[in-house]
């Protein structure tokens, strides 16, 4: 299977602090990969690396084909990112929200629809400004936004950080089901035991480089 | 690229007509820019009358650079602008894409000060021609210098008082061309107007050409 992700002695900065510090890694096509460690130890930068959002300062990297030294802005329309942060439009409602990401991606109305059924975001939430939703609720529509935009690459950094056990579910079932559809999953959790369950390989982040991996299932 | 500078602006105003800060806030602000004046000048009607057309532009230069600020705080808020440049969008079509939007608010809100112009200081366009070509070109000059340095400041921590002091010297030749084409439009000057809003198009297409060339490094360091 082709690499989606080949990171061989990866350097990213953060101002002086290299946050990857001669990283390796490789990932393959369908693959869902947890990525472990303790705070601090380079997870989110490597999500962030990967979607071409923190420049590489050396090292070759690689993804989905896209040598991310050269250039950085083509690999991110295949990319789907779960951050921190949702990433929403607090003054929007959530049917512009997703109208907005939808047009972007060039996703239609009906794409609208089919994602928020799969992620059980009720219609009458959709004419409710986002800042008024709980932060569960805002999560799972960042989730649907994220869904539209059908990556070939789905990052997500605590993925299920705010989401109810329902919603969790939700989550690791849409995820499921876009690696058996051939996208490849890279997810940052501390929620290890829920992790596994989902994850193929798991691989364990420390000062910035990858320590160790294993296959969960 | 206009596809999507046009899913940007649509973007910006819809924000903006859930929020209604430009009619709720920032207009009636512009208002009592102009009732300040009028106190300032004793409310001295023929002061304020040959003063009318820079009052206009300071007031417009005050309160535009409060839309400036909101339009890029709405991108900085939530990790917005990672999404943003995750979108697949060129750099060029958002910055274009914030150019619009911000031209059409400040439609908005310059339309609210002409009103506020006419009743306050008893003013009467006598050009009206040169009139709307001053206010459209000025409009565009200081939507493209917004957008362009407000990209600049939205990735420092320090922005909503940086902001200002790296926008004013920018606008400032905006500001007074735009006050000479206004004061002969407006009939209080009989010098030649529209070589003033000639200025504004140069103006206009410097920072636009600058936009699109440094639009997406400035993204890059948001």
């Amino acid at each position: 299977m082709p690499s989606v992700v080949d990171f061989s002695g990866v350097i990213a900065l953060r101002g002086q602090y290299p946050v990857l510090a001669g990283l390796d890694l490789c990932i393959e096509q369908g693959e869902i990969v947890l990525l472990r460690g303790p705070n601090g130890a380079g997870k989110t930068s490597l999500l962030r690396a990967c979607s071409g959002l923190l420049s590489i300062a050396s090292g070759k990297a690689s993804v989905l084909g896209y040598d991310l030294l050269a250039s950085n802005q083509e690999v991110r329309k295949h990319i789907g990112f779960v951050a921190h942060q949702n990433h929403l439009y607090s003054d929007l409602w959530v049917r512009d929200q997703l109208r907005f990401r939808a047009l972007a991606a060039r996703a239609h109305d009906g794409d609208i629809r089919s994602i928020c059924d799969r992620m059980e975001i009720p219609q009458r939430l959709l004419q409710l400004p986002t800042e008024s939703l709980s932060a569960g609720q805002q999560r799972r529509v960042t989730i649907a936004a994220v869904a539209l935009r059908r990556p070939r690459l789905w990052l997500l950094d605590e993925p299920h950080a705010g989401l109810d056990s329902e919603g969790r579910d939700l989550l690791d079932s849409l995820l499921q089901d876009a690696a058996k559809a051939g996208a490849t999953i890279v997810f940052a959790s501390h929620e290890i035991n829920r992790a596994e369950t989902i994850a193929t390989r798991s691989i364990s982040i420390l000062g910035g480089q990858a320590v160790g991996g294993t296959n969960v299932s | 690229m206009f596809h999507d500078a046009l899913l940007v602006a649509r973007k910006d105003l819809i924000i903006e007509r859930r929020a209604h800060v430009v009619l709720g806030q920032v207009s009636p602000l512009g208002l009592l820019i102009l009732v300040v004046f009028g106190f300032a000048f004793d409310a001295n009607v023929e002061l304020l009358r040959l003063g009318s057309a820079g009052l206009f532009w300071v007031a417009v230069l005050f309160t535009g650079l409060l839309l400036v600020q909101r339009t890029f705080d709405v991108e900085t808020e939530d990790g917005n602008l990672d999404a943003l440049r995750l979108s697949g969008f060129l750099p060029q079509s958002i910055f274009l894409g914030k150019v619009i939007g911000l031209i059409v608010q400040l439609f908005l809100l310059e339309f609210a000060l002409v009103i506020g112009l006419i009743v306050l200081f008893d003013v009467t366009v006598v050009d009206w021609l040169l009139f709307l070509a001053a206010t459209v070109l000025g409009t565009f000059a200081f939507s493209v210098c917004g957008a362009l340095f407000g990209a600049l400041a939205s990735g420092i921590r320090l922005r909503s008082t940086l902001l200002p002091l790296l926008l004013i010297p920018v606008l400032a030749p905006v500001l007074l061309a735009g006050t000479r084409a206004h004061e002969v439009a407006l009939g209080l000057s009989s010098a030649p107007g529209w070589n003033w809003t000639g200025l504004l198009l140069v103006i206009t297409a410097v920072y636009t050409s600058l936009g699109l060339v440094s639009f997406g490094p400035l993204l890059e360091d948001g």
